[in-house]
């Protein structure tokens, strides 16, 4: 009971505070002193606060899009195991829903920016529909081979399973995993090098051009769940890289927090060392991770 | 070579009695204005001043050996374009028929340039609603047909702090087929309130005409008043000039290769370039207390002297700037994620910036040695001059190369004059102006060629002061960078063009 009740908490709490760390990591490599930690948590009041502007070309696709993105991120995250603590919610092929879910999400993001009408949000939403077509078979690749390593079928059963001692007997396809599994991590979250979240440039972006015309407690939402999402994918992401385990649940708790942390670091130094890649590379890219995640799969079914 | 001798030609920063330029008759001047562009000769200025019950119509070319042209005649209503034998001059000729109330012949894209009301005395309106000021962009753009061809529209206001212009692309998915842009909504009336002058605010107006060019500007404005009275600048005065020149196009350069790292997504080299061009505009403020460098530069010379203790307070500052600013860049090159970026985007072939008589970086980020402190040498250049850079390709990574030879020229120039600053006083007396003169001024700004032109009538008061910043020719140029472009590279080809708004509205 306790842990589901931590559980909760760290889904409902701690997302933004990863901003914040990302933020900070690149204030701190392009030499400033940078935004304070919590910011993002005041921009969320802050938004929460505001009023909202509809525009009256727009229907209720357009409303439902940022509370039905946000509902289907936040119970996607009751099935993600955090740490070694099994999650609320757990069956068998719950990674299908799981996939799912993020999906629903992306389809309702889409749709409210279709519902606009503007050329702009248009542009993203054929952009991000493209991106996440070949996102897609990495992740579900992904599953696979991590189910085939398991044996389980169940997400919590499979993400739990991994371990130091996996790594030492197959060290190489979690290898091949982990790469493409963060070149995920930073698609789907809108990173560096593959979008860039900071841009102003409206021709430049992928996601935040879909979502330039909501304001107030809607965008508030759409900036959460946003965090929400890197949160989930970052928990998936270090169950297979940095399997990390305490028999201590608290100790284990605390480890969680801080690989989260720590992989926060890692985002926004990659973000402050490299630039975007033009955006025909991105599907090249991504064609790359699955292939990746392909090979890890080959190398699993021997 | 014989249409040469129609010209009058004269040197940079001369003035000219407006007697010695003949009136010519329009076929033959349109004639010569085509041939001349064909001979090695470029339209530094085409201009009409509303006169009588017509147009006076004004060609000032630049030539080869330091030449330049002067070209008058005179049309009623109706002025054929030569537009198609010669396209570097299709914004002049929308700009004269906009201005004076023209109608343009067989124009192959006539349409206002600003959308604002003719100059002064108005012949006929344009198009509908006379005495209606039209709004910008209001008309038809350019359209390519198609089922697959859709049309994006960006701006007037910009998810950015930057000046409002609208850009229209014709997009086939991601890929770019045209770019036309409307501008004007800056649009400020500046030579409409020059005329009648030199008012004692028309320095300060010539300073605001692009706020990145005040020194550029200034300096073209100082030389126009100077070759009117007669005057020469002390050569300290002249120095200091450069300088500051020089310390502006390093400031602007500085800040437009962090602008292309911050529009890549690179972060490090975009916050220290940020902060280094503030370096070098403090260096500007050293020198006048402006870091714009307003106030710097007046008719005669310059306003302020560089002390002793300021000339050492510039050496550290250069010497620390030239460090910083060295070791941002040297990040930018070394990261392959930016310069796969930058790597044939936004290409721009030769032969279209001949053409298209693009100026400045622009130009000869082509390869095209085109810089007006080498071919039309004025002030301290005609001295020394940093010396002259091109690069090949035409891509951003050219104007971005290009950027940085430029600076590292400037930062060595700027070194050398202030070890070796002339004595004197930076000031001289600089008397009325002539009447019944032609001056021209070309400078080279770090745009690239800005070009101010005044005509004085007989009490030495300005007819018509016909101001041309670089942007002017190089608009043109970013539309043809982003012809089959990713349209999601616009805003890095903007930002290797870096054109000012309003020093294009006026």
């Amino acid at each position: 009971m306790a842990d589901i009740l931590i559980h909760l908490v760290l889904v409902i709490l701690m997302p933004p505070l990863l901003f914040g760390v990302i933020n900070r990591t690149k204030a701190i490599f392009a030499g400033r002193s940078g935004p304070p930690l919590l910011q993002p948590y005041y921009d969320l009041l802050r938004l929460l606060a505001k009023g909202s502007v509809f525009s009256r070309t727009t229907t209720w696709v357009f409303r439902a899009g940022p509370i039905v993105t946000l509902a289907a991120t936040l119970v996607a995250a009751l099935l993600i195991p955090l740490g070694n603590h099994l999650p609320p919610f757990s069956f068998n092929g719950d990674m299908i829903l799981f996939a799912y879910l993020l999906a629903l999400g992306r389809f309702f993001t889409t749709a409210a920016a279709l519902d606009t009408g503007s050329s702009f949000e248009g542009m993203g939403a054929s952009r991000e529909v493209t991106f996440s077509c070949l996102a897609e078979p990495v992740m579900f690749i992904a599953l696979l081979t991590l189910s085939r390593l398991s044996g389980s079928l169940s997400l919590s059963g499979m993400l739990t399973h991994s371990s130091a001692a996996l790594w030492m007997t197959s060290g190489a396809a979690l290898i091949l995993l982990v790469a493409g599994l963060f070149c995920i991590l930073l698609v789907e979250n809108c990173r560096i090098p593959f979008d860039d979240p900071n841009t102003h440039l409206e021709l430049t972006m992928i996601h935040e051009v879909m979502v330039l015309d909501h304001s107030g407690p809607a965008f508030g939402m759409i900036l959460y769940g946003a965090t929400l999402k890197l949160f989930i994918l970052g928990a998936f992401f270090l169950h297979v890289a940095l399997p990390l385990r305490s028999p201590d649940p608290w100790l284990d708790w605390l480890v969680f927090c801080a690989s989260m942390l720590l992989l926060s670091v890692v985002i926004g130094v990659v973000e402050s060392s490299m630039a975007r890649f033009r955006l025909t590379r991105v599907p090249q890219m991504l064609l790359a991770a699955g292939v990746l995640s392909a090979f890890a799969m080959i190398l699993v079914l021997r | 070579m014989s249409s040469e001798g129609i010209l009058r030609t004269f040197r940079n920063g001369e003035a000219i009695p407006v007697r010695d330029v003949p009136e010519i008759a329009l076929h033959a001047f349109l004639q010569g204005a085509v041939d001349l562009t064909g001979q090695g000769w470029r339209i530094a200025s085409y201009f009409g001043v509303p006169d009588r019950e017509g147009v006076a119509l004004w060609c000032i070319l630049a030539g080869s050996q330091g030449r330049l042209g002067a070209l008058r005649s005179w049309v009623e209503r109706q002025l054929p374009s030569i537009t198609s034998s010669c396209p570097e001059a299709h914004l002049f000729e929308r700009e004269i028929a906009e201005q004076c109330g023209l109608t343009l012949e067989e124009h192959p894209w006539f349409k206002p340039v600003r959308y604002q009301r003719p100059l002064r005395r108005a012949h006929e309106e344009r198009g509908s609603g006379a005495g209606v000021q039209p709004l910008p962009a209001v008309g038809d753009f350019y359209r390519v047909e198609g089922a697959e061809v859709h049309e994006v529209a960006v701006g007037p206001v910009h998810a950015g702090v930057i000046e409002p212009g609208h850009f229209r692309f014709q997009c086939h998915g991601e890929v770019v087929f045209h770019l036309e842009i409307a501008l004007g909504y800056q649009h400020r009336g500046l030579e409409h309130a020059l005329a009648g002058g030199p008012h004692p605010a028309t320095v300060v107006q010539l300073e605001t005409v692009a706020g990145d060019t005040t020194i550029g500007h200034a300096t073209a404005h100082a030389m126009i008043m100077e070759g009117l009275a007669g005057t020469e600048p002390p050569p300290r005065g002249e120095a200091l000039r450069a300088i500051a020149l020089e310390l502006e196009r390093l400031a602007n350069h500085c800040g437009d290769l962090g602008a292309l790292a911050g529009d890549v997504g690179y972060l490090p080299t975009m916050s220290f370039c940020g902060r280094i061009r503030g370096d070098f505009l403090n260096m500007t403020a050293v020198l006048c207390g402006s870091r714009f460098g307003r106030g710097l530069l007046r008719p005669g010379g310059t306003y302020f002297d560089c002390s002793a203790g300021q000339t050492a307070d510039l050496l550290k500052r250069l010497e620390e700037a030239r460090r910083d600013y060295s070791g941002a860049v040297e990040l930018l090159w070394g990261s392959p994620s930016v310069m796969t970026r930058f790597d044939g985007a936004g290409q721009v072939r030769p032969e279209d910036a001949l053409a298209l008589g693009l100026v400045g970086p622009a130009a000869r980020a082509c390869g095209i040695e085109r810089d007006v402190r080498r071919d039309h040498p004025f002030g301290f250049y005609r001295i020394s001059r940093p010396p002259l850079r091109t690069q090949p390709g035409g891509d951003v990574m050219a104007r971005a190369k290009l950027r940085w030879q430029e600076s590292q020229a400037s930062l060595e120039f700027i070194h050398d004059r202030l070890n070796s600053l002339p004595e004197g006083p930076v000031m001289s007396a600089c008397g009325a102006a002539a009447g019944e003169r032609l001056a021209v001024a070309l400078v080279e700004g770090w745009r690239g060629e800005l070009c101010h032109v005044a005509i004085t009538d007989a009490a030495g008061r300005f007819l018509r002061y016909k101001v041309k910043d670089p942007s002017f020719h190089n608009w043109s140029g970013l539309a043809m960078a982003l012809r089959n472009e990713q349209i999601s590279d616009f805003p890095l080809c903007n930002k290797s063009f870096n054109l000012s708004y309003c020093g294009f509205d006026l």
